[in-house]
């Protein structure tokens, strides 16, 4: 099945803490004053600008074997090799907030609003991610109508560009799924246009699947490792769904 | 107190509009726009960009900064109408062709200038034979390239081979940045230096030139 999904703005919940994340500003520090006003600005110019979508479309596991060899320039050896294999269901997604928001930064940096512009970018790239969620919730709920899922069975995203999958495995994901129905083009570097998109597969299955070691080779010149992060999360507490 | 003093600390709460009236102040006090610049504006930028380095004041704290730079700028250019407003040296910077990400090349940009550094943006998505002409015509001393998909980075290696081929190397030097890059990729492709972030580009950008404090 595949579906086109359009997202509520009001609906797409920024959290405060990551958006200061993006502006450098730790957890448990606040802006000065005088950008505190700044700060609601740019989340009344992200709820004004974004017109977020997204595409869930379902796929086998040997379907997917296909898009994941991509042009053939993953590395040898990759977690998502291993954990796509033992899932209970898969689905190629994408999301945007738009192009929109991408023209009002440009512009905001052309004025010299320069804390607004860079406010407004970290606002977008949390809301971005936020409707990733959202369609990863949709999915969990269009599993959990077929009775194929519970809330023990977590759902979990990859991306190109991330964990050895590399970034020209976009071609296949983008010929399969088609995102162009919701905005999406891909250019010849393999970005994504709007920039503030997300693509990649949501992998169903128990969450023992989702555990692996930041010991790949290529896990040396991250310099996130937020893997550990999702993986902690995941076995913190399964996420609710509604 | 002193009228670049009340510039500095305008300047450092990030309110330009009163960087721009005290500019204009300093100005009919007869205070040369060289000296309004140097002590003032440009050196009130250094102390930002250190208290930036040490986490004193975070990224917002800075652009409101270099806002009020700008603005005390505009007031003084016009005093500079027939050189331009004198610089340190000239570097331009750009995102990579295939590279439409702004932010980080856009930061380093804000804070060359507020180092004293004449910037040429060429924005995103700049083929590498940009990155070259301009900098001859500008008569840039650096090329600044930022990158941050691993497709883009060759994009990079081409810019410093079209160097060599003009026999410029030595001349205009480069420096490459942006998460997928490192040190190592610097030197692996030729690249005279790598910076890891906005603050680390500009004490580097001052080392190629030979302006380090």
């Amino acid at each position: 099945m595949r579906k086109i999904i359009k997202i509520p703005i009001d609906e797409v919940r920024l959290s405060r803490n990551d958006i200061l994340k993006t502006q450098g500003i730790p957890r448990g520090k606040n802006p000065s004053k005088t950008i505190e006003p700044l700060f609601n600005k740019a989340i009344e110019l992200f709820l004004e600008c974004s017109k977020p979508s997204g595409i869930v479309s379902e796929i086998s596991i040997p379907e997917f074997g296909d898009v994941y060899k991509g042009e053939g320039l993953n590395e040898e050896s990759t977690p998502l090799d291993e954990i796509f294999r033992k899932a209970e269901a898969l689905a190629l997604f994408a999301v945007t907030i738009g192009e929109r928001v991408n023209q009002k930064m440009a512009q905001l940096f052309k004025e010299n609003e320069l804390v607004l512009g860079s406010m407004l970018d970290g606002a977008a790239s949390v809301g971005t991610d936020k409707a990733a969620d959202m369609v990863e919730d949709y999915y969990f709920n269009m599993l959990s109508k077929k009775g194929a899922t519970t809330n023990s069975t977590p759902i979990l995203r990859y991306s190109p560009g991330y964990c050895g999958w590399h970034m020209s495995g976009q071609k296949k994901l983008f010929e399969f799924l088609k995102p162009k129905d919701i905005g999406i083009s891909l250019m010849d570097s393999y970005l994504m246009k709007p920039l503030k998109s997300i693509s990649g597969v949501l992998v169903a299955g128990p969450k023992e699947i989702h555990k692996f070691k930041d010991s790949y080779p290529f896990c040396i010149q991250c310099k996130t490792h937020s893997c550990r992060e999702r993986i902690r999360a995941l076995f913190k507490e399964s996420k609710p769904k509604t | 107190m002193d009228i670049l003093k009340k510039i500095s600390e305008s300047l450092q709460l990030g309110d330009d509009v009163k960087v721009s009236v005290l500019t204009k102040e300093a100005l009919e006090e007869k205070i040369p726009p060289k000296e309004i610049l140097d002590n003032s504006l440009i050196s009130s930028m250094n102390i930002i960009g250190n208290k930036y380095k040490v986490h004193e004041i975070f990224l917002p704290e800075v652009l409101l900064a270099a806002k009020a730079m700008y603005a005390g700028m505009d007031v003084l250019k016009p005093m500079f109408i027939q050189e331009g407003i004198p610089t340190i040296g000239k570097v331009v910077i750009g995102s990579v062709q295939g590279d439409l990400h702004d932010i980080g090349k856009n930061l380093v940009g804000i804070m060359l200038k507020g180092a004293g550094f004449g910037v040429i943006d060429l924005g995103n998505n700049v083929p590498p034979e940009k990155f070259v002409e301009t900098a001859k015509q500008e008569n840039a001393s650096v090329i600044g390239m930022s990158a941050l998909l691993t497709t883009t980075m060759p994009v990079m290696k081409k810019v410093v081979e079209l160097l060599r081929k003009e026999g410029l190397r030595g001349r205009i030097r480069t420096i490459i940045g942006g998460a997928p890059v490192s040190e190592a990729f610097a030197r692996a492709i030729g690249a005279d230096a790598y910076g890891y972030d906005s603050a680390n580009a500009v004490d580097v950008v001052k080392r190629l030139v030979g302006k380090s404090e």
